[in-house]
């Protein structure tokens, strides 16, 4: 009978191919449902060369502990739990094949170590999966979570890789796991060196694993330690007190004893009002305390003090040390001239994405500036709702998607719209209070920081406290990804060309047009102009309207990438201000410069001190205060009778 | 021009010469008497504490706004960081304020405990009480002075006189003018609000200086009888700097400050130390607007970055225009005027204006009534609220023809 059996599973094995996978599983059911981690592999051997459509998908299953084998027949179904039973579902198909209740099933649930043995099965399936996604998540799989025994599925399925990126994924992923894992120190090097030229985000992480290290500290140093550095107490790297930290955690050293436990020791030893010989209410400075201390030390079994002399003695006649984790020095050599190589490029990638953010961050500045420096440049008069204009254009950007849903054309229709606005409400200003103070600028200054406020208080009410979104449609989302460290958002590079558009068409308008000719003519002498038939006050009131209206514009440009809110004008008026006045007043070209150095310049600040954008700002202030100093009248000064005013 | 007679060059006592010195002096002893003997603390009790303490924070603006006239009404300088003198002098007696009440409390508490503590024990814990809504645990070195009174009281005019001095030199030597200096001092205010906005400036960040109206040491007087004191404190100094200041502005000192405003060129080129004069009115009314700072906070209690922002600077110019520049009463009355408006407006005192389809609530509409008020007093009204008293009839001058055309020139009043 024995015999018998034996005989027909050595025919449905050999018949394997041909069989269905429940057959393959009923081959020998008990390394399915009782499996361990080292009988395991066999099965899965099997399995996988069966080349059965539906293994993948079992093992999941099977990994996921969600097979179960029905107890009357020992077939092994997909089980989904269905209130205290279990719906079962064929392994080939999925098909349902029937409800069972709790007691007519088993459910299956290999161990840790098993389900990792099937994962790392899975993933060599996976990574040759036809889905090209499947594969992505496969390597983002062993990305996360490294480990030696995903090399081999790696490297073969290497070379049946027919996508060039995820290809070239794979050999990154195989020269990683290589370098941290590979047991052949001379292929190890080899792969580290290869990471040397990858400034990806991983390849870096990989280095830096290898390279971890621990602070140590002995009498000497060990010959056969991997020395990184050794560290010297009392510098930068190593305090003194962390140095001796060290020491009494390794036993070196007696620990010192806090002026806390003293306090504390002294608080406790009161009797009478005294210590010791000591009143109590003598003990009000550090030395009386000490004295009173080491007096009822030894009595008492208190630990002694460790006096500075001793701590500068025992720091001194110890070596601290960081030692590498990896043993093999070439190893840990190769790893830092690699991570050495690949550093300075990322510098090189991080100086590049800097210049990005600054002339993003200029572009900006251009944007809010520009209609600014016109009027300035033009009839001399600071606006500060400059401010708020941009705000009205930011609104209006908000109020027409409200009304039209479609991103890309309320867009569309939000800038012209936007223009309109703020170029009626400049003129609408002009001529209602900036006319009549012709010649006074200082109180032009502050008759429109009355408006500002005004206006800024009516968007309040209006609009509510609470910022409201600007959406950019679809196509601006998401950013062009040079690589890990190179990358821009692509709604700023919209708001660059959008600046590079108004930079070319105030140039064509101010040199090309009718009107152009007669607003430069105005500044450079406003009572020559109007003797030669241009009316100054049209003049004035154009390119007053001409500059609200690009502040309009800006507005809808810097609500798509900022939140829009009644204050948001206020935030980018004295930045404006300085643009103008570091770059020359009246001068495209001047705002231009001024715009480009005040990005780049906050850009660089904050690169050397990241996590402080208000310290950035702040020195950038004072570097434009100081920087009038020597060019009192901007970059770009003007020359000969205009100057003067 | 010629020249004028001896006499007239012959120097009197200010207050001889300027009669409106006296009235306004008049009025803020009237004022000061006629407050306490109404208030809770030392008379019958019908003006509350809180609003004698409002009052007198309303005399150490109208000191700041006077100050403020002087450099932009008389000298033509259009500051705006004059409130960051202010803001510096709060701060600066704040950390006193600050350092010797946490002392005392934490001596207190301290001194439950069976060993006297030492002074670095007591020094960790103030500075852990003060520091700790930033995560710091000892005093930056910003408040070296901090637990001495003399020492702060000193650098209440050392800092911003020093700030200023410097940030005037700076400007003036350069001949930034106008606009151009309106814009640098506006951005000195907005790096200094900045910098004062961050947990490491040392100054508490955001949480700014708190609990600064309890003085050490008057424990005993109660908030009544110490809003009275700030009250004849804060119109002391009031009055000592407007005697100041009308000394500064009259003569031929005055006489230059105000030809510097009208033509600065041509000052330069009669031989007149433009940048010296114009850098001594900048810093000394710098530090007269920290000391009124200095005398503000303790009656406010709190002080914070926001109290530095630049928009603050622009408000205080907005009360000398409104009140009229040129003219010391005009700044105090303007600054006296709009603050208590404000003050009324925004705490809800005024009632709502029902307009059937929507009500107009002040404390939404007040900022929109005040920015076109603005406008309309700089557009129709340049003279400013002062200008009313033009309207008081005087003995006619014997000269006569021409005075001049320039109305911002005091011609007239010198000829």
């Amino acid at each position: 009978m024995r015999l018998l059996l034996v005989l027909l599973v050595t025919l449905w094995a050999s018949a394997a191919s041909a069989q269905s996978l429940q057959d393959l599983l009923q081959a020998d059911p008990e390394a399915i449902s009782d499996p361990s981690r080292r009988t395991v592999g066999e099965v899965l051997g099997r399995l996988v060369d069966s080349g059965l459509p539906e293994v993948p998908a079992f093992l999941q299953h099977w990994q996921a502990k969600e097979v179960v084998q029905r107890r009357s027949d020992g077939l092994f179904f997909v089980g989904e739990p269905d209130g205290d039973g279990h719906i079962l579902h064929d392994v080939s198909n999925g098909a349902e094949a029937g409800r069972a209740g709790p007691r007519e099933v088993e459910e299956l649930k290999p161990n840790a170590g098993v389900r990792g043995v099937i994962g790392s099965a899975l993933i060599r399936f996976q990574l040759s999966d036809p889905d090209p996604a499947r594969r992505q998540a496969a390597l983002d799989a062993i990305a996360n979570d490294p480990a030696a025994d995903q090399i081999e599925p790696l490297r073969a399925s290497l070379t049946d890789e027919s996508d060039p990126a995820i290809l070239v994924r794979k050999e990154r992923l195989a020269d990683l796991l290589a370098a941290r894992f590979g047991s052949d120190p001379a292929a190890r090097i080899a792969a580290i060196e290869d990471l040397g030229s990858d400034i990806a985000v991983e390849a870096r992480a990989v280095l830096n694993q290898i390279l971890a290290s621990t602070s140590r500290v002995a009498d000497t140093i060990p010959e056969e330690a991997n020395v990184a550095r050794t560290l010297a107490p009392g510098s930068a790297d190593l305090p003194r007190e962390a140095a001796y930290v060290m020491l009494v955690e390794a036993g070196l050293a007696p620990p010192r004893v806090t002026e806390a436990e003293i306090r504390d020791a002294l608080s406790a030893a009161i009797a009478d009002g005294r210590v010791g010989d000591a009143p109590a209410a003598t003990l009000g400075t550090d030395e009386a305390r000490h004295a009173a201390y080491d007096a009822m030390a030894a009595a008492r079994g208190l630990p002694p003090r460790v006096t500075e002399a001793e701590v500068d003695a025992a720091l001194a006649s110890h070596a601290f040390w960081q030692d590498y984790e990896e043993t093999d020095p070439a190893v840990t050599a190769a790893a830092e001239r690699a991570l050495g190589t690949a550093e300075s490029r990322v510098r090189l990638y991080q100086t590049a994405d800097i210049v990005l953010d600054a002339v993003s961050l200029a572009s900006i500045y251009f944007l809010a500036a520009i209609g600014l420096a016109i009027t300035f440049g033009v009839m001399g008069v600071i606006n500060m709702a400059h401010g708020e204009f941009i705000m009205m254009g930011a609104y209006t950007g908000y109020v027409v998607q409200t009304l039209v849903p479609d991103y890309t054309l309320s867009l569309v229709l939000a800038l012209p719209l936007a223009f309109a606005v703020t170029f009626a409400a400049g003129v609408a200003m002009e001529r209602l209070v900036i006319r009549h103070l012709a010649h006074r600028p200082l109180e032009t200054l502050l008759a429109t920081f009355g408006i500002s406020i005004a206006l800024q208080q009516i968007a309040k009410n209006i609009f509510g406290t609470q910022a409201r979104p600007l959406t950019s449609p679809g196509w601006l989302d998401g950013a062009w990804i040079v690589n890990d460290v190179l990358g821009i958002a692509y709604i700023r590079i919209a708001i660059f060309v959008l600046a590079l558009l108004f930079l070319a068409l105030i140039l064509v308008v101010l040199r090309r047009t009718r009107l152009g000719l007669e607003v430069r003519a105005v500044t450079q002498n406003p009572g020559m102009a109007a003797s030669m038939g241009i009316d100054p006050d049209r003049i004035a009131m154009l390119t007053f309207g001409l500059g609200s209206g690009i502040a309009g514009i800006a507005g809808v440009a810097i609500g798509l990438y900022a939140k829009v809110t009644s204050e948001m004008g206020s935030d980018y008026i004295v930045q404006s201000f300085m643009t103008v006045v570091v770059g020359g007043v009246g001068n495209v070209w001047g705002t231009l410069a001024g715009a480009a150095l005040i990005g780049v310049l906050q850009k660089w600040i904050e690169w050397f001190n990241p996590s402080n954008t208000l310290a950035a700002q702040t020195y950038m202030i004072l570097f434009i205060i100081a920087f009038i100093q020597f060019r009192p009248r901007g970059i770009v000064a003007m020359k000969g009778r205009a100057a003067g005013a | 021009m010629t020249i004028a007679p001896a006499a007239a060059l012959r120097p009197r006592f200010v207050l001889a010469g300027n009669p409106s010195v006296l009235w306004a002096l008049l009025v803020l002893a009237i004022f000061t008497l006629g407050v306490s003997f109404l208030s809770e603390g030392m008379g019958v009790g019908l003006i509350s504490t809180s609003f004698v303490k409002t009052l007198g924070k309303t005399l150490c603006l109208c000191l700041a706004a006077v100050a403020m006239d002087v450099v932009w009404g008389y000298c033509g300088i259009l500051s705006l960081g004059h409130m960051a003198f202010f803001g510096l002098g709060g701060y600066a007696i704040g950390q006193w304020l600050m350092t010797a009440r946490t002392t005392e409390i934490v001596a207190q508490s301290l001194a439950g405990q069976p060993l006297p503590p030492t002074p670095r024990e007591l020094e960790q814990a103030v500075a852990t009480q003060i520091f700790g809504v930033v995560g710091a645990d000892e005093f930056p070195w910003i408040w070296a002075f901090s637990d001495s009174l003399g020492l702060q009281l000193l650098m209440v005019v050392l800092v911003p006189g020093l700030l200023a001095g410097l940030f005037g030199w700076l400007a003036f030597r350069s001949r930034v003018t106008g606009v151009y200096l309106s814009i640098l001092t506006q951005g000195m205010t907005l790096a200094l609000s900045l910098w004062l906005f961050q947990n490491d400036s040392g100054l508490r960040g955001n949480n700014g200086l708190s609990g600064l109206q309890n003085i050490p040491g008057l424990d005993g007087w109660g908030q009544a009888t110490l809003s009275v004191a700030f009250l004849w404190g804060s119109a002391l100094a009031l009055a000592l700097g407007y005697v100041l200041f009308a000394w500064l502005t009259s003569g031929r000192r005055g006489s230059v400050i105000r030809a510097i405003r009208d033509d600065e060129a041509r000052v330069r080129f009669l031989g007149y130390g433009v940048e010296g004069t114009k850098l001594l009115v900048f810093t000394l009314t710098a530090m007269v607007t920290a000391i009124a700072g200095a005398l503000y906070y303790p009656q406010a209690g709190i002080i914070n970055p926001g109290e530095v922002a630049p928009l603050a600077s622009v408000y205080l110019a907005v009360w000398v225009a409104i009140g009229g520049r040129g003219r010391l009463y005009g700044a105090a009355l303007g600054a006296a005027l709009v603050s208590l408006l404000s003050s009324w407006f925004t705490s809800g005192g005024v009632p709502d204006v029902p307009l059937g389809f929507a009500t107009i609530r002040w404390t939404d509409w007040w900022t929109v009534l005040l920015g076109l008020g603005f406008v309309a007093v700089t557009l129709l009204a340049p003279k400013g609220l002062g200008g009313l008293f033009d309207l008081v009839p005087r003995r006619p001058s014997r000269r006569q023809g021409d005075w001049g055309p320039d109305d911002g020139a005091w011609r007239r009043e010198e000829g």
